[in-house]
């Protein structure tokens, strides 16, 4: 009642009388913008996940300071509290809708694409302005940007002009009216604010994501993400709709459990969608296309051997002898389309370092797994994978002891 | 100079089962909660985290989950008579230290008391006449009934995803059930766990004999259990490394894996952990307590200023901070007044080896795996001629098979060398063990107060124990024991070992952590500390949970009750808070 009070004293007085009605429940806005601006902006905060790349690990929201790993170095998010000086109070809305547009900052500097505008670029400008409504409405934190720790030549901002040139396709997303308003929905979510194939899609030598075949996969910070497209092994075709809303609004189905990166994503931004919203991105990414289907060939019979015995040992308590996991527990590893992914990165990292599922307000027990970097060396890690991907009808290519050195080294040093 | 901090609503002092419940309880009614542990954060990962946990050696045998003597203990005699000396290890009974408490190193062992043991006196008196209760036996009503606590044990089975089998629904008798408990509204959340060779043959034998078996209510979970919190469970593997240790795959019921999950997003809620509290302050006349003094790991003090203050500690600990508290009157033996320290009371615990011709593959086990009769526990028979009140459950619980502490050998089995080594290849999967789990009446000289000689490490005097086993409680363990060995002789076996325990009470081997009493609920002030609510006849505005208020200790382990007892003492703080004032006019 009283938060209905509060509204109707924002809708009738405008935003200084908001600020009085409001006081009993919310803290009183701080901007000059319409509550209603304020409250869309931070909805799209949320689905395009803007706090959890601008929030240092302990620090305060929005205030940046995240390292941001890529392939050419460490990239530190930036402040966009609505602090003047160290963070973005004095932008303007074109200001900011430059910066997601284009990819050029106040001072018409080029932003280094690990901030997604190449996916942003196709919001409206309304979506966009009230994002900045709602930044300008979060807690001013005084807190100066950290410089990009870049090798030569990405260290030079004017290499940017010419990546943009070559692959920024700065345009607002068009509507296909041959697809369902849900589908557009879906596409328009997926593809600008969620900038899903950011870390889903494929990516060349410079960074840019392959966006005539999205969602095929590809690498996140320092895992792949998987295939979002079809794929009976290791795509999404044996999901339905349901299964995929009730994993982004959840953490977990009855075929995966949200980890690593995507847990985060799940518990800061995709739980909050509209089950609408979260409908049209099912609808959208149902129709996209996989990869074509690989066949590696079977792992030999002493790697199995060896695996199957690691799988007793360690991860059959949980995920049972047939890979079948628990139902709402623990998740299968038979038939999943993350463990039998083109690279076996995510299930090494998982195995390595654990994963916490996420804690969502429909799921909020956050279960874990512990880590067994430890435990197993490299050669059994290579063998557990091996074994896990290609048992109980799994087929996924063997891993190789390097392979496992590889991911363990670069996690070790990776910053957390 | 202890720092004052801002005020709360309510502080809790510890942070295991019962201060999980009633944080949870009342930060949905709107209060503002602190909970102040000693120990520090614990969660299933990564600190008992499957292949890591299983350390019998580093768990069982050097025990880092519990308190560290060094840091507190107590100080124990038999008899007032003599000289009480600190217990520098831990033995008879295992306090935890840590976010979970005991809850996380327990076995699972969940009961319901009988309707008659809250009626302890009154129904003995009017079955067998006031003469039946020996002088100096100090038993008396919990001024509760079965039948009010009956939907909080229902409420506390439903949170914890109880596996067993009713044996009684609204009076209605269940067949596989426990034919003696009180009735219950419904089954349990969960059916019973899978039994093992050794309960099957137990069960089998106890048939035979006449008796009454059913599987032993478990917390443990038999499949996945989604709490009414919205908290997930796993499903028990038998990995047989429950009691002393956390469970590993979210299976065995804790704070972790049962409240804290929903608990800790609250933004009415917080706790502090390495905050060990040293006192409860009270107000200039004593009537009101104004909050409590905690210290830091780095021994800096704190005054924590609250409206309500519930003492949430173990049990001996609840007792220990009312006294040097000053707070209510001390339990006086002389003169057998005085309330704080009264009624201090334990378990009585004795066991029969088997070595059976079934091979049993013993370390398939979980914590409260088990089958038991209930024919001898509290008056479920005629104790007319037996020459003792009370009882306790027969119950072969197959725990685990632990490679150091769970070896059932036969009599006369060496120690060590070849023949322990012979008998151990020959005979470990093959044996097994049930357990007689008797009660404890209460009485006069058995107590706690304050140390006169020894001080703990923040200068307080250490708690003393005083406490031995009486006639009753012998006679009583004898019987049990004996009905025991009845049922191991129906196993077809190769050797029947009877241990019956003999003697005083010894502080030194490991028995049970169901210690009770010291501050007993009750409805007359002058022999109980805490009234029907669990709130202080004293200080209305101080609560006390936990087995401290036991008023005797029935022949069933206490979690159960515990549970079902913050869950009652919640609704009435509720009701407290909306208007503060003793529940209860005396």
């Amino acid at each position: 009642m009283k938060v209905r009070w509060a509204i109707a004293g924002a809708l009738l007085l405008g935003s200084a009388g908001a600020a009085v009605a409001a006081v009993q429940v919310y803290a009183p806005t701080r901007s000059h913008h319409a509550w209603t601006s304020i409250e869309t902006g931070r909805y799209l905060a949320r689905a395009g996940d803007c706090e959890s790349c601008h929030t240092a690990p302990g620090g305060k929201p929005y205030a940046g300071g995240r390292p941001v790993p890529t392939p050419f170095g460490i990239v530190y998010s930036t402040n966009i509290t609505p602090d003047p000086d160290t963070g973005i109070g004095a932008w303007s809305e074109d200001d900011f809708y430059r910066a997601m547009h284009f990819g050029i900052d106040r001072r018409g500097e080029r932003l280094y694409p690990a901030f997604p505008y190449p996916w942003f670029t196709h919001m409206t400008r309304g979506d966009v302005d009230a994002i900045k409504a709602y930044l300008d409405d979060v807690t001013p934190v005084r807190q100066v940007n950290r410089a990009p720790e870049l090798g030569w030549p990405f260290s030079m901002r004017s290499m940017l002009a010419a990546w943009d040139k070559l692959y920024l396709d700065a345009k607002q997303f068009q509507p296909d009216p041959q697809r369902s308003a849900a589908w557009n929905r879906g596409a328009y979510l997926v593809e600008g604010a969620g900038h899903c194939g950011a870390c889903h899609s494929a990516k060349n030598m410079l960074g840019h994501a392959d966006t005539s075949h999205p969602m095929q996969g590809g690498m996140a910070e320092h895992v792949f993400a998987p295939n979002l497209g079809s794929g009976e092994r290791d795509g999404l075709s044996g999901w339905t709709r349901e299964d995929i809303i009730e994993y982004l609004a959840t953490g977990s189905n009855r075929y995966a459990t949200a980890a690593g990166p995507m847990a985060e994503v799940v518990q800061a931004s995709t739980q909050n969608l509209t089950q609408r919203d979260l409908e049209a991105m099912a609808t959208y990414l149902k129709s996209l296309e996989g990869p074509k289907p690989a066949t590696p060939h079977a792992p030999g019979a002493d790697i199995m051997r060896t695996g199957a015995a690691l799988y007793v040992d360690d991860c059959a308590g949980c995920h049972m002898n047939d890979g079948a996991g628990l139902a709402n527990a623990f998740p299968p590893l038979r038939a999943s389309s993350a463990i039998q992914a083109a690279k076996p990165d995510l299930l090494i990292a998982v195995i390595l370092h654990g994963a916490r599922s996420p804690s969502t307000s429909a799921k909020p027990t956050g279960l874990t797994m512990p880590a067994f970097s430890d435990k197993l060396d490299d050669a059994e890690v290579a063998a557990l994978t091996t074994y896990i991907r290609n048992a109980w009808g799994n087929r996924g290519s063997d891993v190789s002891e390097g392979e496992v050195a590889r991911l363990r080294s670069t996690l070790a040093s990776a910053p957390r | 100079m202890a720092k004052k901090l801002p005020e709360v609503d309510v502080v809790l002092v510890g942070f295991g089962w019962t201060a999980s419940v009633i944080a949870q309880e009342l930060t949905e009614a709107g209060a503002n909660v602190l909970a102040l542990e000693r120990g520090g954060w614990r969660d299933t990962v990564p600190d008992f985290s499957v292949t890591h946990i299983q350390d019998e050696l580093r768990y069982a045998v050097r025990k880092q989950i519990f308190e560290e003597t060094r840091r507190s203990t107590l100080t124990f005699r038999n008899r007032p008579d003599q000289l009480a000396l600190p217990m520098r290890q831990l033995g008879s009974f295992l306090p935890a230290a840590g976010v979970g408490g005991a809850g996380v190193h327990w076995n699972g062992q969940n009961w319901r008391f009988l309707p008659s043991d809250f009626l302890l006196r009154t129904h003995n008196e009017q079955r067998y006449g006031k003469k039946a209760i020996p002088d100096g036996m100090t038993i008396q009503d919990w001024g509760i009934t079965y039948e009010q606590l009956e939907p909080y044990y229902d409420k506390w089975e439903y949170l914890c995803g109880i596996s067993g089998k009713a044996g009684n629904i609204g009076g209605a008798i269940q067949p596989g059930g426990n034919p003696f408990e009180g009735p219950r509204r419904r089954e349990y959340p969960l059916p019973p766990l899978k039994r093992s060779a050794a309960t099957v043959l137990f069960d089998k034998a106890a048939r035979e004999v006449g008796l009454h078996p059913f599987p032993a209510p478990a917390a443990n979970t038999s499949r996945p259990y989604l709490n009414p919190l919205g908290v997930q469970m796993g499903q028990c593997t038998f990995c047989g490394y429950c009691e002393w240790f956390g469970c590993a795959n979210y299976s065995k019921a804790s704070p972790q894996t049962t409240i804290l999950p929903v608990l800790l997003k609250k933004d009415n809620f917080s706790f502090r952990t390495h905050a060990s509290v040293v006192r409860v302050l009270t107000d200039s006349d004593g009537k009101r307590a104004t909050g409590v003094v905690y210290v830091d790991q780095d021994g800096n003090e704190y005054v924590q200023p609250a409206q309500m203050v519930v003492l949430c500690a173990f049990a001996h600990h609840n007792v220990h901070l009312l006294l040097v508290s000053k707070i209510g009157t001390p339990y006086d033996p002389e003169t057998g007044s005085g309330v704080v320290g009264r009624n201090y009371a334990y378990q009585l615990s004795s066991d029969v080896n088997v070595t059976c011709r079934e091979r049993l593959n013993p370390f398939m086990g979980a914590g409260a795996l088990g089958q038991v009769v209930d024919d001898f526990n509290g008056d479920n028979f005629d104790h007319g001629g037996k020459g003792f009140l009370g009882g306790g459950y027969i119950a072969l619980w197959n725990t685990g098979g632990r490679p150091i502490l769970q070896e059932y050998l036969p009599k006369g089995t060496p120690k060590w060398g070849g023949g322990w080594k012979k008998a151990l290849h020959e005979d470990y999967l093959y044996s097994t063990h049930m357990q007689c789990h008797g009660g404890v009446m209460s009485y006069r000289n058995n107590y706690l107060d304050l140390d006169p000689t020894y001080t703990d490490h923040y200068g307080n005097p250490l708690l003393r124990l005083t406490f031995d086993f009486h006639a009753n409680e012998h006679a009583m363990s004898k019987f049990l024991t004996d009905r025991a060995t009845d049922i191991a002789q129906a196993i077809p076996n190769r050797g029947i070992n009877p241990k019956p325990r003999k003697g005083h009470y010894s502080i030194v081997p490991y028995q049970t952590t169901h210690n009770t009493g010291g501050a007993a609920m009750g409805t007359d002030p002058r022999t109980s500390f805490v009234n029907p609510f669990l709130q202080s006849w004293d200080v209305p505005n101080l609560w006390v949970m936990g087995s401290s208020v036991f008023p005797q200790n029935p022949g069933y382990n206490p979690t159960g009750t515990v549970g079902a007892l913050a869950f009652w003492a919640a609704d009435a703080m509720k009701r407290y808070i909306r208007n503060p004032r003793p529940l209860v006019q005396t």
